[in-house]
C-alpha cells in the first residue's frame, strides 16, 4: 500500500488534472529550455575554447622575468630586516638566453612537447597597402606538434612552409582582405627596416577573427634575420599531453628556467572571465525561469489547500500529524517537480538534437553544425534545480495547511 | 485507557471554556462529570448551550481555559498539540453532525485513513478490518464506492466505522442524526447504544428527544452549565 500522504497528494492532484498539466507544462518548459541554452552555450564555450587553445600553445615561455633577483644588500644580510624597494626586475630583450638547452630538457620530458619560435612586427605590403601584422617564426615540423595549425591550414600546408625558407604562412580572412592566394608574392618589412620578398605557401583557419587576421607564420631562421637578431628565440610553446597539469607544469617549469611561464588559463584569463561572466548571466536566466515554474507549483498547491480546508481539519481532528499534513502538500510539489523534470529532460533532449543540426556560423566546414553540450551535469542540475524550486514552492502552502486549526473549521460547518 | 482497574475513561474537573474577546465568551463553565467504560451519555440542551463546545473539551481538540480534563486518571492539559493528535487518533473515535468523509476515497480507504496514518497494521489487515467494521454496520457491499455515492445514512455509518478504526475507547458525536430522517438516526443510535455495550465509553450530543430516551445517562447545558445530570429515563419530555 501506498503511503497515505502520497496517496492522498495523488487524489488532490487528480481531481485537478488540468492546473496540475499545466504546472508540469511550466516546469518541463523551464528544464527543456535550461537543458537546451546551457548546452549550446557549453558547446560553445567549448568549441571556442578548445579552438583558442588547441591553435596556440598549452604553455608558453616568453623571455620576460618575473620575480626579481635577491638584491647585494640582501644577499649580504640574508637575516637581517633589509628592505629594498621599487626592485624592478631586468628585462632580459635579446629572448630566452639558454633556449639551446631549454628546449631538449623539454623534449626529455614525457609527455611535453615544445617549439621554439621568434614573435616580432612586421608590414606586409601588397598593392600599395601596409597590413600591420604580428609574426611567428617558427620551426614548421616542430610547430605542427604543438598547436593545431597543421590540422587548421585550409591550403598548402606547413610541409611546404618548411621547404620554402621564404616561405609565408597566412589566416585565410588576411589573405582575402589583401588578395592574394597561394603562390604570390609579399613584400614583408620588419621593425629594423629591413624589406624582403616573401612567398605565400599556405592559408589557416582557426574561426578566431583576431587571430585569423593579425597572425602570420614565417620560418624562424627568416624572422631572426628580417628581425635582425639571429638565433634568437623569445617564446617557447609547449604542448602537454594532458592539458590539466598546465598551471602546476607551468610554474615547476618558471621556478626551474626562471623566464615567464605562463599556463592557457593565465594566458587567456580575460577570455575565461568574459566566458565566466556569461555563465553567471544565462545561469541567472534559467533559474529566474525555474523560478516562474515554482510560481505555478505554488499557485496549485495553494487552490488545493485553500479548498481542501475541510478535508484538513476532518484528518488533524481525527488525529493525522500536522507533519503528514506538510508531507502531503510537499509531495504534491515534488510530484509536480518529478514530471515536469522528466518531461523536460525529454524536451531538452529534442530540443538539443534539433539545435544541434543547425549550421554553425562561421564555420571553416560548411557542414558543421553547432556544437551542444550534452552531459550528466546539465541534466542533473536541471532536474535537482526544478525539483528545489517546486519543494520550496509547495513548503509555504504546506505549512499553512498543517496550521489550519480543526475547530475553527468543524465549528464554522456544525 | 481499560476499565479493570475501576478509573474511569474520562473525567472533567470544573472544566472551563472562555473565548477571549473584548467580551469574553463563556462557552462552557466549571462542567465536573465522570464517564465510565460502557456508558452510553447524551448531551442536551438548547441551540447556543455549549453542547458542541463541551464535547471539543472531552475529545481533546479544545484546550480548556479552566478546569482539567483527565484521560484513564493522566491529566491533559499540559500536552502539545502533537501528542494531543495522537492521543485522538489512538483511543477516540470522532462522528460530526456532516459525515467529513474524504470526496476522492472510497469508502474502505476512508474508514482506513485512522489504521494507516496509526502505521500498526499490515495492509491486508487493514482492509479486513475496516470490510468487517462496514459489514457490521450493514453495508458490505459499498467498500468500493465513493462518499458522493452513498446515501445519508451510508455515509454517516461509513463516518461511524471510520471513528472505531483504530478500536477507540471513547466514542464522540456531535449530532449523528441531524441529517438523517428519524429512521436512519434510530439506527445510528443503535449503533451507538451497541457500541457503549461493547464497553466504549459513548457522549453524544442531541436535539431529539425520543433519540435521547435510548441513553443510558443524560446531562443537560444551558448557557455552558450543566442543569441537570441524571438517568435518561428519568428525564421528563419537558426537560431540558
Ligand atoms: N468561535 C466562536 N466565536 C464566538 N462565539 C462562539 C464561537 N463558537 C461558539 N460560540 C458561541 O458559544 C456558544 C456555544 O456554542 P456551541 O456551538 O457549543 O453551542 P451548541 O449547544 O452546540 O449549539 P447548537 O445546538 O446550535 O449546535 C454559542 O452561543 C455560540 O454562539
Ligand atoms: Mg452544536
Amino acid at each position: 500500500m501506498i503511503p497515505l500522504a502520497l496517496d492522498i497528494a495523488f487524489a488532490h492532484l487528480r481531481g485537478r488534472k488540468r492546473q496540475t498539466a499545466v504546472s508540469v507544462l511550466g516546469v518541463m518548459l523551464g528544464v527543456g529550455i535550461y537543458i537546451a541554452i546551457s548546452g549550446m552555450m557549453q558547446g560553445f564555450h567549448t568549441y571556442f575554447l578548445r579552438q583558442l587553445v588547441e591553435s596556440n600553445p598549452h604553455v608558453l615561455i616568453t623571455d620576460e622575468v618575473r620575480v626579481p633577483a635577491a638584491q647585494p644588500l640582501q644577499m649580504l644580510h640574508p637575516d637581517a630586516a633589509v628592505a629594498v624597494r621599487r626592485v624592478l626586475p631586468r628585462d632580459p630583450v635579446r629572448g630566452i638566453a639558454a633556449a639551446g638547452s631549454i628546449v631538449p630538457a623539454l623534449d626529455r620530458m614525457p609527455g611535453v612537447t615544445a617549439a621554439p619560435m621568434l614573435s616580432g612586427q612586421l608590414i606586409l605590403r601588397r598593392s600599395g597597402r601596409d597590413y600591420a601584422v604580428s609574426a611567428l617564426g617558427i620551426d614548421p615540423a616542430r610547430q605542427g606538434k604543438v598547436t593545431s595549425l597543421a590540422q587548421d591550414m585550409v591550403a598548402g600546408s606547413l610541409a611546404a612552409l618548411a621547404r620554402e625558407t621564404s616561405g609565408i604562412v597566412l589566416g585565410r580572412s588576411l589573405a582575402a582582405k589583401m588578395g592574394v592566394g597561394i603562390g604570390d608574392s609579399v613584400a614583408a618589412v620588419a621593425a629594423g627596416g629591413r624589406e624582403s620578398t616573401l612567398r605565400v605557401v599556405g592559408l589557416y583557419f582557426t574561426g578566431l577573427e583576431e587571430q585569423d587576421l593579425l597572425r602570420v607564420y614565417v620560418n624562424l631562421v627568416r624572422q631572426q634575420s628580417m628581425q635582425a637578431r639571429p638565433r634568437v628565440v623569445n617564446q617557447i610553446g609547449i604542448r602537454l599531453a594532458d592539458i590539466s597539469r598546465s598551471i602546476p607544469f607551468a610554474a615547476r617549469i618558471e621556478g626551474r628556467f626562471g623566464y615567464k611561464t605562463a599556463p592557457w588559463e593565465e594566458t587567456y584569463r580575460r577570455f575565461l572571465d568574459v566566458l565566466a561572466l556569461q555563465n553567471w548571466i544565462i545561469y541567472s536566466t534559467l533559474g529566474a525561469i525555474l523560478l516562474v515554474a515554482g510560481f505555478g507549483i505554488f499557485n496549485i498547491i495553494s487552490t488545493v489547500v485553500l479548498e481542501k480546508g475541510r478535508d484538513i481539519a476532518i484528518m488533524r481532528s481525527i488525529g493525522v500529524a500536522s507533519r503528514r499534513i506538510v508531507h502531503i502538500f510537499i509531495l504534491e510539489g515534488a510530484v509536480v517537480g518529478l514530471l515536469g523534470m522528466v518531461a523536460g529532460w525529454a524536451l531538452g533532449r529534442l530540443l538539443s538534437l534539433a539545435l544541434g543540426r543547425v549550421p554553425a556560423p562561421g564555420a571553416a566546414d560548411p557542414t558543421q553544425t553547432l556544437m551542444i553540450a550534452q552531459s550528466w551535469w546539465i541534466y542533473g542540475s536541471a532536474g535537482a534545480l526544478a525539483l528545489l524550486a517546486a519543494v520550496s514552492a509547495s513548503s509555504l502552502p504546506a505549512r499553512r495547511a498543517a496550521r489550519i486549526d480543526p475547530l475553527a473549521v468543524i465549528r464554522g460547518a456544525t | 485507557m481499560s476499565a479493570t482497574d475501576g478509573t474511569p475513561v474520562l473525567q472533567a474537573q470544573a472544566l472551563g471554556r472562555v473565548l477571549p474577546g473584548q467580551v469574553p465568551t463563556i462557552l462552557v463553565s466549571d462542567v465536573d462529570a465522570v464517564f465510565a467504560p460502557g456508558s452510553f451519555t447524551v448531551i442536551t440542551g438548547p441551540s447556543g448551550s455549549g453542547k458542541s463546545s463541551l464535547l471539543y473539551l472531552l475529545g481533546l481538540l479544545d484546550r480548556p481555559t479552566t478546569g482539567e480534563l483527565l484521560l484513564a486518571g493522566q491529566p491533559t492539559g499540559a500536552l502539545s498539540d502533537e501528542a494531543r493528535a495522537g492521543l485522538r487518533l489512538w483511543h477516540f473515535g470522532f462522528v460530526f453532525q456532516f459525515h467529513f468523509l474524504l470526496p476522492e476515497f472510497t469508502v474502505a480507504d476512508n474508514v482506513m485513513l485512522p489504521m494507516r496514518e496509526a502505521g500498526r497494521l499490515t495492509a491486508g489487515q487493514m482492509r479486513a478490518r475496516a470490510r468487517a467494521l462496514l459489514g457490521a454496520l450493514d453495508m458490505p457491499d459499498l467498500e468500493t464506492k465513493r462518499p458522493d455515492q452513498l446515501s445519508g445514512g451510508e455515509r454517516q455509518r461509513t463516518a461511524i466505522a471510520r471513528a472505531l478504526a483504530n478500536d477507540p475507547a471513547v466514542v464522540l458525536a456531535d449530532e449523528p442524526t441531524g441529517a438523517l430522517d428519524t429512521r436512519n438516526g434510530r439506527a445510528v443510535f443503535t449503533i451507538l447504544r451497541a457500541l457503549a455495550r461493547q464497553g466504549r465509553t459513548v457522549i453524544t450530543v442531541t436535539h431529539d428527544e425520543a433519540l435521547a430516551a435510548m441513553a443510558d445517562r443524560r446531562i443537560a447545558l444551558l448557557d455552558g452549565r450543566v442543569v441537570a445530570d441524571g438517568a435518561a429515563s428519568s428525564f421528563l419530555r419537558s426537560a431540558g
